[in-house]
C-alpha cells in the first residue's frame, strides 16, 4: 500500500491564538458538544500528517517509498477497501464495507430485498455494522410512516442489529432514550464516523461523513440489500477534484457558504461521478460540525463523495466518541487530480441558492429586496449545534425580534439539548432556546429531518402553501419542502436568522459587524 | 416468417397511430425489427387499452431476475422532460412512506409517478385515477434523477409502465438505482432528444447486436444514436446486481425463499 509522503513542514497545531474565529469559546458541557480540546501530542507520532498543499519537488518517490503511481485519499481508501494495493480512476472493484447505515424511509425496502434476494432465514454479513436511524417520518401520524418504524423494529429484534435508535412514544420524543434523530449527524455523534472507513447509507447525503476522512456515499434499496446479505459493494473507482480553500474565514461566513459558493461555481452535475476533496487553511481551521455542512452538499453539486483529510480536530473529535481502532489515509503529493479549484476564502461573501436549484447562486445582499414568508433552521445541513448558536449569536447582537415565521428544528436529541442547555459567548449566559424566545422565534421542535424534504402533510413547518422560505437545507428544487410553487432559498445560519428579523433575504453583516 | 412480420408491422404502426392523441401522417411500415433469424419463439403483445408499450423480443427469453437476456427492443409513446428532474419531481418525498418492495405498495407508487412536476408540464404522465402511464419511454435532458437516493424514483417509473429513459445524462445514485432494480433502462443520447421531440411522438429503442442502441422517432422520421451502456452493461445485461454477483461467484445461486 502506497506510503504517504511526510511533509518537510509537519503539521502543526493551531494555538488558541490562532484558531479560527469560529472557536466561541464555551465551556465543555457534554461529549457531543465541538470544543476546540487541542490534544496535538496525542498519538500524532505514529500518524503520518501531510501536508496536502505541498507537493515534494525535492524527494523522489524511490526515497520516500512510495509507489510510482500516487493515490488521491479516496483512491487509497477503496483499494485498502478491495485489498488491493493500487486503484485508479475507473476501475470497477469490489469493497469491503465497514458501516452501513439506514433510516425508516428505505430500511424496509432495503430489508425486503435482502430478505427476498438471501431468503427469508438469512442472517445479516455484521449486526455491528449496520446501524438503523429512523429520522424523516417520525412525528407524524401517517400510518404508514409509523408502521415503517414498526418494520424496522422487528428487523433489527430478529436479526440482533447492534445499533437501533428506536422511538416508541411519537409524542415526547424525550421519552425515548434511544432516539437520536437525523442520521448523519447521529451518525458523527455516536462515533460511527472513522477516517479510512467505508461507509454506505441509503440517503443521498450520507457523504456528510465525508468531513471525517472517510469514503461515504449515498446508495438505494437493492445497493444497500446486496451489502446486508455480503458487506460489499461493486464500486468504480472515482476520479478526484480538488477544492483548495485559503485564507482567514471571515467572522459572518459559514461553511454553507463556501459549499453554495463552489456548486454555484461547478453547477449541480459539476461534479457528477466524481470525489469533492476539500482542503487548505480555511479547511484546516473548521470545526467538525463545519466540515461535516460541507461535505453534505457534495451531492447537490452531483458528486460521488466528499473527503476532507483528518487532523487534530478530526482525532479529537473522533477518538471521544469511538473506541474502534481506525487509520487515516492521506492524498500522495504525486496524486492525480481531475481539477483543481482554488479559493481565497477572505474574500468571499455570504450567498444564497435561488430558487429553483442548488446552483442558483446569488450574493445574499443582491436579493434584500426579496420578501420572504418564512425562515427553516434545520436538517443535517444546518440543524446542529453549532448552526444554532450561530443563529443565536446573530440574533442575540440584534435585539429584535423576527418578522417572519421562524421555524427552528434541531436535528438530534443531543442538539435539542445543546440548544436548551449551552451559553452563548457574549450573551451573557443565555442560552439558544432563550435567545430565540426572546426573538419570537417558534419552540424548538421535536429532532427530526421534519421539513426539509415535505414529508407527510402533517409535519411540522411544511410548505403547505406557495411562500418564500430562507431555509438552511440542502435542496430547493419544485415542490422539495412541499407546495410546488414554493420558493426555497438556501442559506446559511446566519444569513437564515438575519433574514427572519428583515422578512427579506438579508446579508448577515447587517447584524454582524 | 418476414412476410408475417412484414404484415405485423404495418398493423402494429396502426394500432399505435390509432392511440395517440395526435392525428399522425402515415407511417411508412418498414421494418424495424431486426430478429435473430435462427429465432423461432415470438412473442408480441397486441395494443390494448391498457397497455401502451409493445415488447418484441428479439430471442425467447425470461424477464426474471437471475436470469440474462438479451435487451429488448419496445416502442411506444414518449414523454418529455428537460435538465435536472429530482427525485422529488419524479415521487415527491410524502410518497416515500411505501416501500418500493411490498407490490402493493409498488403499484400506488406507479401511480404517483412523475406527480411532482410542476404545472408547465401540461400533460400528466399518469392520469390522475389510474395507476399506469401510456407513455413508454421518458426522453430527458442533463442530469436526469438527481437529488435522493431513494429507489422510490426509478421504481415509480417502471411500476408506471415505462421501459426505458432516454437522457443526455444521470445523476450518479438514480442511474445506479435503474441498474441496480431493473425497473427501468437508463440509456444515454449523444444530442439533446429532449429538444427534437414532443410528449406523445411515438418513439421505438431498438438494440443492435453490437451493443449499441437507437431511438427511433416515428412521428418526426428521425433517428438517434444512444450511447453503449459501458460498465453498466454487464449488470443490466446479467439481470441486476445480485445476478451479476452470482455470476462473477460473489454470492451463492438464490435458494428458492
Amino acid at each position: 500500500m502506497a506510503s504517504s509522503v511526510i511533509s518537510s513542514s509537519p503539521f502543526v497545531c493551531k494555538s488558541s491564538s490562532s484558531s479560527s474565529k469560529k472557536d466561541l469559546g464555551f465551556s465543555s458541557f457534554t461529549k457531543s458538544s465541538q470544543i476546540s480540546i487541542h490534544r496535538c501530542q496525542k498519538k500524532s507520532i505514529s500518524r503520518k500528517i501531510v501536508s496536502v498543499m505541498a507537493p515534494q519537488k525535492d524527494r523522489s518517490p524511490g526515497t520516500t517509498g512510495s509507489v510510482k503511481t500516487g493515490m488521491t485519499m479516496t483512491e487509497k481508501i477503496l483499494a485498502r477497501a478491495a485489498e488491493k494495493s493500487l486503484v485508479v480512476p475507473g476501475d470497477n472493484i469490489w469493497v469491503n464495507v465497514d458501516v452501513l447505515m439506514t433510516h425508516d424511509v428505505c430500511g424496509p425496502g432495503a430489508f425486503g430485498i435482502f430478505k427476498r434476494e438471501f431468503g427469508e432465514k438469512a442472517k445479516v454479513w455484521d449486526p455491528e455494522k449496520i446501524v438503523v436511524i429512523p429520522d424523516h417520518y417520525i412525528f407524524t401520524a401517517d400510518k404508514r410512516a409509523n408502521r415503517n418504524v414498526d418494520i424496522m423494529r422487528e428487523h433489527c429484534k430478529e436479526q440482533n442489529i447492534k445499533y437501533f435508535y428506536d422511538i416508541t412514544d411519537l409524542g415526547n420524543f424525550k421519552a425515548n432514550p434511544d432516539y437520536k434523530g437525523v442520521c448523519h449527524v447521529a451518525l458523527a455523534q455516536e462515533g460511527h464516523c472513522r477516517p479510512g472507513e467505508v461507509l454506505l447509507g441509503t440517503d443521498s447525503h450520507t457523504c456528510t461523513a465525508g468531513a471525517f476522512g472517510q469514503f461515504a456515499t449515498g446508495i438505494g434499496n437493492t445497493d444497500a440489500g446486496f451489502v446486508l446479505g455480503t458487506g460489499k459493494i461493486l464500486l468504480k473507482v472515482p476520479p478526484t477534484m480538488r477544492f483548495i480553500l485559503d485564507g482567514e474565514m471571515p467572522s459572518y461566513l459559514q461553511a454553507k457558504d463556501l459549499i453554495l459558493q463552489i456548486i454555484g461555481e461547478i453547477s449541480v452535475a459539476g461534479a457528477t461521478y466524481k470525489t469533492m476533496e476539500f482542503s487548505g487553511t480555511c479547511i484546516e481551521s473548521l470545526s467538525m460540525e463545519e466540515r461535516m455542512t460541507l461535505c453534505n452538499m457534495v451531492v447537490e453539486a452531483g458528486g460521488k463523495n466528499g473527503v476532507i483529510p483528518p487532523d487534530a480536530t478530526t482525532l479529537n473529535y473522533v477518538e471521544n466518541r469511538t473506541s474502534v481502532p481506525f487509520e487515516p489515509v492521506y492524498s500522495d503529493g504525486n496524486a492525480s487530480f481531475v481539477a483543481d479549484y482554488r479559493f481565497d476564502v477572505s474574500k468571499l461573501e455570504p450567498v444564497v441558492a435561488k430558487p429553483h436549484s442548488p446552483d442558483n447562486r446569488a450574493l445574499a445582499r443582491e436579493c434584500k429586496d426579496v420578501k420572504i414568508d418564512r425562515v427553516y433552521i434545520g436538517s443535517c445541513t444546518g440543524g446542529k449545534t453549532e448552526d444554532f448558536m450561530a443563529a443565536a449569536k446573530l440574533f442575540h447582537a440584534a435585539g429584535k425580534k423576527v418578522k417572519v415565521p421562524t421555524f427552528l428544528v434541531p436535528a438530534t436529541q443531543k442538539v435539542w439539548m445543546d440548544v436548551y442547555a449551552l451559553p452563548v459567548p457574549g450573551s451573557g449566559g443565555k442560552t439558544c432556546a432563550q435567545i430565540f424566545e426572546e426573538a419570537g422565534c417558534d419552540t424548538p421542535a421535536s429532532p427530526s429531518c421534519g421539513a426539509c424534504l415535505g414529508g407527510p402533510a402533517d409535519t411540522y413547518a411544511r410548505l403547505n402553501e406557495p411562500q418564500v422560505c430562507v431555509s438552511t437545507t440542502n435542496r430547493n428544487f419544485p415542490g422539495r419542502m412541499g407546495h410546488k410553487e414554493g420558493q426555497i432559498y438556501l442559506a446559511s445560519p446566519y444569513t437564515a436568522a438575519a433574514s427572519a428579523l428583515t422578512g427579506h433575504v438579508t446579508d448577515p453583516r447587517e447584524f454582524l459587524q | 416468417m418476414a412476410t408475417s412480420l412484414h404484415s405485423l408491422n404495418s398493423t402494429l404502426f396502426k394500432s399505435l397511430a390509432s392511440s395517440s392523441n395526435k392525428s399522425s401522417s402515415s407511417l411508412s411500415p418498414s421494418p424495424v425489427f431486426r430478429l435473430n433469424p435462427t429465432s423461432t419463439a415470438f412473442i408480441f403483445k397486441p395494443l390494448t387499452s391498457s397497455s401502451s408499450a409493445i415488447i418484441i423480443r428479439a430471442s425467447a427469453s425470461s424477464s426474471k431476475s437471475g436470469e440474462s437476456h438479451t435487451r429488448e427492443t419496445f416502442h411506444g409513446l414518449c414523454f418529455v422532460l428537460k435538465d435536472n428532474i429530482d427525485t422529488d419531481q419524479i415521487i415527491p418525498a410524502e410518497y416515500g412512506t411505501l416501500i418500493p418492495s411490498i407490490p402493493e405498495d409498488r403499484e400506488k407508487l406507479g401511480s404517483f409517478a412523475l406527480n411532482g412536476l410542476p404545472k408547465f408540464y401540461g400533460e400528466r404522465f399518469v392520469v390522475p385515477g389510474e395507476m399506469k402511464s401510456k407513455y413508454s419511454v421518458i426522453i430527458g435532458g442533463d442530469n436526469f434523477g438527481c437529488g435522493s437516493s431513494r429507489e422510490h424514483a426509478p421504481v415509480c417509473l417502471g411500476a408506471a409502465g415505462a421501459k426505458a429513459v432516454v437522457a443526455e445524462s444521470y445523476a450518479r445514485i438514480f442511474f445506479r438505482n435503474c441498474v441496480a432494480t431493473g425497473e427501468i433502462f437508463p440509456l444515454e443520447s449523444e444530442v439533446r432528444i429532449c429538444d427534437e421531440c414532443k410528449t406523445g411522438d411515438v418513439v421505438t429503442v431498438e438494440h443492435k447486436e453490437d451493443g449499441s442502441s437507437l431511438l427511433i422517432n416515428h412521428t418526426t422520421r428521425k433517428e438517434y444514436k444512444l450511447k453503449p451502456l459501458g460498465d453498466a452493461g454487464p449488470v443490466i445485461d446479467a439481470g441486476g446486481i445480485f445476478a451479476y454477483a452470482r455470476k462473477a461467484g460473489m454470492i451463492p445461486s438464490a435458494s428458492s425463499a
